[in-house]
């Protein structure tokens, strides 16, 4: 361990930089889980890593939060190295796992004032702390509960808090939203925004392209432990194309009726199968599917489905690496809907 | 969900340096810091679960009991006359039973998604580990004074009094403190929770009933004789008859003392690297 003051190097260290990595690897027996990405990002920035599980998003997160050693590469969070001074980085980050590392024999109070005290906190200090994370996260009812009867959103939302006691200036929070119903994501996602406005930066992992789209400034897809594409969400969309509306008509004889409508309304030539009394068009926005909508019941058309689908991860991954993720997206889809 | 925007300044503005005024050691208070808070953390665990007293409070009075009608006769002639050398043994063999458990439960523990956390804190790396052996001197002391109180309820008259008796509680609490490094160190490395029960019952049986602590060891064939007297465990609890029943501080109680020591010195180090090492 070098002994020199952290301080050393604050010259020739650009200070807008939180965190730096090059050649990052990482191997499991045969399997190079991390295989030689680079990241930069930028102090203040939501950074969201995107790709299907197993792809590398969680090692690569473990490694600079010191949870795994580095095969191979180097990587510093706000200039100070991660493989020589695990402490101090220990210092500068705040994690949340994908499953809720708090203790189940504790309550959220005990939880918060445990950490609180680890981390230096006075015990007033750590109690009055985790009072005021507790009323923050909306958890100030279920305080004294035991954490065995908190739903899955609760944990999640006491494990973040639980990150941000000391308020760190960089949080790692891998795959915040998995498992968790709409409404409660949507909670989330306005807790991380809150967390930048502080000056926070946010490297998050994510399964889902409009989890990354709604939050990341910045997305790095990540495939097999490599990094297939990196850009803001509008670069990467532009890459997938836009949402589109699937419509199936009851009346097949009015399908072209139909079609001509959604054609006006949309200003865009929709697709037709008809065999199954499907249209299928592009949208601009999902607001105009009322639109649509409207015309069809005016012109007394009865419609038998609708859905609205925005392109997925494995539409993504099918534009930039040509191929399907290995992985079943069937649930990212279903959250799609669902939203 | 209300956020942190309410603050009018940033916590982090941008001009400042966030690696600026990192501590870059830890202090000896702060590590003693966050083991009592991890050991408090640990005591909390033991009251929301109290089946974790089961080895400490059945087993002392069942063995003392059993120990004492079954072999009593035999090896002393009498209940009565055999309980002065059993009840010691009895104790030492409860600590280390109850040691065993600090290893197993921390594999368990470790298991947890908040070891993930605590190893993404900047703690003292010792604390999650020596914490929960902090609390288990509860556990300890909760084995010692039940021994005690089943045998003086036999009829056990200790020679050392209360005096005696309680040091014969705080050696064994020490040494079953010391050798739980062993049984940590385990649990830091083995897969499961049930592998380090194995691994340490394979050590915990020879220890305890090949020394001194059930029967007099001159009645045993020579090569067994020379394991028993070289068996830390036979010590202890030589030690502890002599401070139980004459509340003599024997040169025994120094061995004791030194084994701990030793032990402590060796797997301590070596529970904190390998735990550094796991996951």
């Amino acid at each position: 361990m070098n002994t020199s003051p952290t301080k050393s190097s604050a010259l020739d260290r650009p200070s807008e930089v939180a965190v730096q990595a090059t050649g990052l690897v990482k191997v499991f027996g045969d399997n190079r889980a991390v295989d030689g990405i680079d990241l930069d990002i930028r102090r203040g920035e939501i950074y969201g890593v995107l790709g299907p599980n197993g792809a590398g998003k969680t090692t690569v997160l473990k490694m600079l939060a010191t949870l795994l050693p580095m095969d191979g590469g180097r990587a510093s969070v706000f200039g100070v190295d991660v493989r020589d001074d695990p402490h101090l980085i220990r210092q500068l980050i705040g994690v949340t796992g994908q499953y809720a590392s708090v203790d189940e024999n504790l309550t959220a109070r005990e939880n918060l004032w445990l950490f609180g005290r680890l981390l230096g906190l006075g015990s007033g200090q750590a109690r009055s702390r985790a009072l005021e994370l507790l009323d923050q996260f909306g958890l100030q009812e279920a305080a004294n509960r035991p954490i065995s009867a908190f739903s899955g959103g609760m944990r999640r939302r006491l494990d973040l808090a639980a990150s941000l006691i000391t308020r760190p200036p960089l949080i790692f929070l891998d795959e915040p939203t998995t498992g968790l119903d709409p409404r409660t994501r949507g909670q989330m996602w306005d807790t991380i925004r809150g967390l930048v406005a502080d000056g926070c930066t946010v490297l998050l992992t994510t399964q889902y392209l409009d989890e990354a789209d709604q939050l990341a400034d910045r997305i790095a897809v990540i495939d097999r432990g490599r990094m297939v594409a990196e850009g803001t969400p509008d670069h990467l969309k532009e890459s997938v194309g836009s949402s589109s509306l699937h419509l199936q008509v009851t009346d097949r004889e009015r399908m072209t009726d139909a079609a001509g409508l959604v054609e006006r309304v949309l200003e865009s030539t929709p697709v037709l199968t008809p065999e199954a009394g499907g249209i299928t068009a592009a949208l601009t926005s999902a607001d105009r599917t009322a639109d649509v909508l409207i015309a069809l019941r005016d012109a007394d058309i009865s419609v038998s489905s609708v859905a609205v689908h925005k392109p997925t991860l494995d539409e993504v991954f099918l534009a930039i690496t040509g191929r399907a993720t290995d992985d079943e997206t069937d649930r990212d889809q279903e959250l799609e809907v669902a939203r | 969900m209300t956020t942190m925007t309410t603050e009018t300044t940033r916590v982090h503005p941008a001009t400042s340096d966030p690696a600026e005024g990192l501590q870059r050691h830890l202090s000896l208070g702060t590590t003693i810091s966050h083991t009592f808070t991890m050991a408090w953390r640990a005591l909390k665990k033991m009251r929301r679960n109290p089946e974790q007293f089961m080895d400490v409070t059945l087993q002392p009075l069942l063995f003392t009991a059993m120990f004492a009608y079954v072999f009593g006769g035999a090896i002393s002639g009498d209940v009565s006359d055999y309980l002065p050398s059993l009840i010691p043994g009895v104790l030492a063999m409860g600590a280390l039973t109850a040691c065993m458990a600090t290893g197993v439960q921390l594999r368990e523990d470790m298991d947890k998604g908040v070891f993930d956390r605590f190893r993404a804190m900047p703690i003292a790396r010792i604390a999650p580990l020596a914490g929960p052996m902090v609390a288990d001197l509860v556990r300890y002391a909760l084995a010692g004074t039940l021994t005690f109180a089943a045998g003086i309820a036999m009829g056990y008259r200790p020679g050392g009094g209360v005096f005696g008796s309680v040091a014969a509680i705080a050696l064994v609490m020490v040494c079953g403190w010391s050798m739980a490094w062993i049984f940590t160190w385990v649990g830091t490395w083995a897969r499961s929770a049930s592998s380090v029960q194995g691994i340490s019952m394979m050590f915990l049986f020879p220890l305890t009933f090949l020394s001194n602590a059930f029967v007099p060891a001159d009645t045993l064939p020579d090569w067994l004789h020379a394991f028993v007297n070289v068996n830390p465990v036979s010590h202890v609890v030589s030690a502890a008859r002599s401070l139980a029943n004459d509340g003599a501080l024997s040169g025994e109680v120094g061995w004791s003392l030194l084994t701990c020591a030793i032990v402590v010195a060796i797997f301590a180090p070596l529970s904190v690297r390998s735990y550094k090492r796991s996951m």
